[in-house]
């Protein structure tokens, strides 16, 4: 597959927050005022995406935006303004474990009746809402682990060794074929989904959007170090059950081989990161800075609060038989199993 | 192969209630004389015989409590 080297297209905009960004991406436009910022619910499209185009900045960035904007004053300066809204309703909304052991306790702990996406499709899920699911996480997954990339100078020892050492698993270990973006973008081609870097933004729903701004915002500075090890710890414990089913969904509703293998090399590959994320990473991280058990601590449990907001929300959309996504997915080719 | 005086033994990290942790790569020979292997950087090796993915662990030797909402 030839390699699309445009960057991504700016998004419709959501509201005044986001639209003024945009506009201030394209250098036709006012940064958003003070009051607006305030005005926008925190978990909301219009602040979500504001903040998802100023990540992406550090990312891809997006066609027809300067690449030097990434480190604008004035843009940063705004962004801060929007990062404070979303830290701080996370910080006031989210329940906190006593402590790091107490959150991964709970999370080492797999109900056999459990309610969540994955469990959902696992057992009852179709497949234009296995099609949905992969379009939306598909603005993780085409960049998976590079958020988590940022913590690497952060940490040193064993916790800098453990997490490299996953990231590198995580990159394909060397091979540019078994990349876990690529092995994604090879369950989206199974799909008929189309594989374009930033191709779903427009789609996504604003809590999709708020669990990419959660790794973004804890990658991005290093004062959230301790929450970007928590946040990854709880994904690298919650992936290989939750891929398990979800490899199980991909078999059941008939998805396709690269579409079930992604979800199956998750299983074994997370069984084994769990394990390296806890001891090494967490452990290194927490023998050298003890007083980051409580950031390790919110890491862990903001992530659950993201991903409960997600859940419920394509779930009441797709109880209800209605799209959780904002605007439909085309069939991009004809699909062959 | 033999062992060059250099090199150092294979780490193994034993958990009580978990996989055995192997360096990578790793060669399994299994009961039927069938062999997988893996070049992870470090492999998962189910102790609990409860995985599908034998072998290889796939974390179903945690709690699998009833009746609960997750």
């Amino acid at each position: 597959m030839p390699h699309v080297s445009q960057e991504p297209r700016l998004p419709s905009a959501r509201g005044p927050v986001s639209a003024a960004v945009a506009e201030y991406l394209r250098g036709s436009g006012p940064l958003p005022g003070h009051a607006e910022i305030a005005d926008a619910a925190a978990y909301g499209d219009d602040l979500q995406l504001a903040l998802y185009l100023c990540y992406e900045l550090h990312y891809r960035g997006f066609d027809g935006v300067a690449p030097d904007l990434e480190w604008d004053p004035d843009l940063l300066r705004t962004r801060a303004a929007v990062e404070d809204r979303f830290l701080s309703a996370l910080r006031a909304d989210t329940a906190v474990h006593e402590s790091v052991d107490a959150a991964i306790a709970e999370l080492l702990v797999e109900p056999v009746d459990g309610s969540g996406v994955s469990h959902y499709l696992r057992k009852e899920g179709e497949l234009w809402q296995v099609r949905e699911y992969a379009a939306q996480r598909s603005l993780y997954h085409l960049k998976e682990a590079d958020p988590h990339a940022w913590v690497l100078p952060r940490l040193w020892g064993r916790a800098k060794a453990g997490m490299a050492a996953v990231e590198f698993d995580e990159y394909g270990g060397g091979r540019a074929d078994r990349v876990h973006a690529k092995l994604f973008a090879d369950l989206m081609t199974d799909l008929g989904l189309d594989t374009t870097y930033g191709r779903y933004l427009d789609a996504a729903c604003a809590e999709l959007l708020a669990t990419v701004n959660l790794m973004s915002l804890f990658g991005l500075h290093r004062s959230l170090r301790g929450a970007l090890v928590g946040h990854f710890a709880a994904v690298e414990i919650t992936s290989s059950p939750g891929s398990r089913r979800l490899a199980e969904a991909m078999r059941r509703t008939g998805a396709g081989p690269a579409a079930e293998f992604f979800y199956d090399e998750h299983v074994e590959a997370d069984a084994v990161h769990e394990q390296v994320v806890r001891h090494e990473v967490i452990g290194g991280l927490l023998a050298e800075e003890p007083q980051l058990a409580a950031d390790v601590t919110f890491g862990i449990d903001a992530t659950g609060h993201v991903e409960d907001l997600l859940a419920a929300r394509l779930l009441s959309e797709w109880r209800a038989g209605r799209s959780s996504l904002r605007s439909p997915v085309d069939m991009e080719s004809p699909h062959i199993s | 192969m033999p062992n060059s005086p250099s090199d150092r033994p294979r780490r193994i990290t034993v958990q009580r209630r978990g996989p055995l942790l192997v360096e990578g790569p790793v060669e399994v020979e299994l009961e039927d004389g069938t062999t997988v292997s893996s070049d992870r950087f470090r492999v998962a090796l189910c102790t609990c015989r409860r995985s599908r993915r034998y072998p290889w662990c796939d974390t179903s030797h945690r709690d699998r409590p009833h009746q609960r909402d997750a």
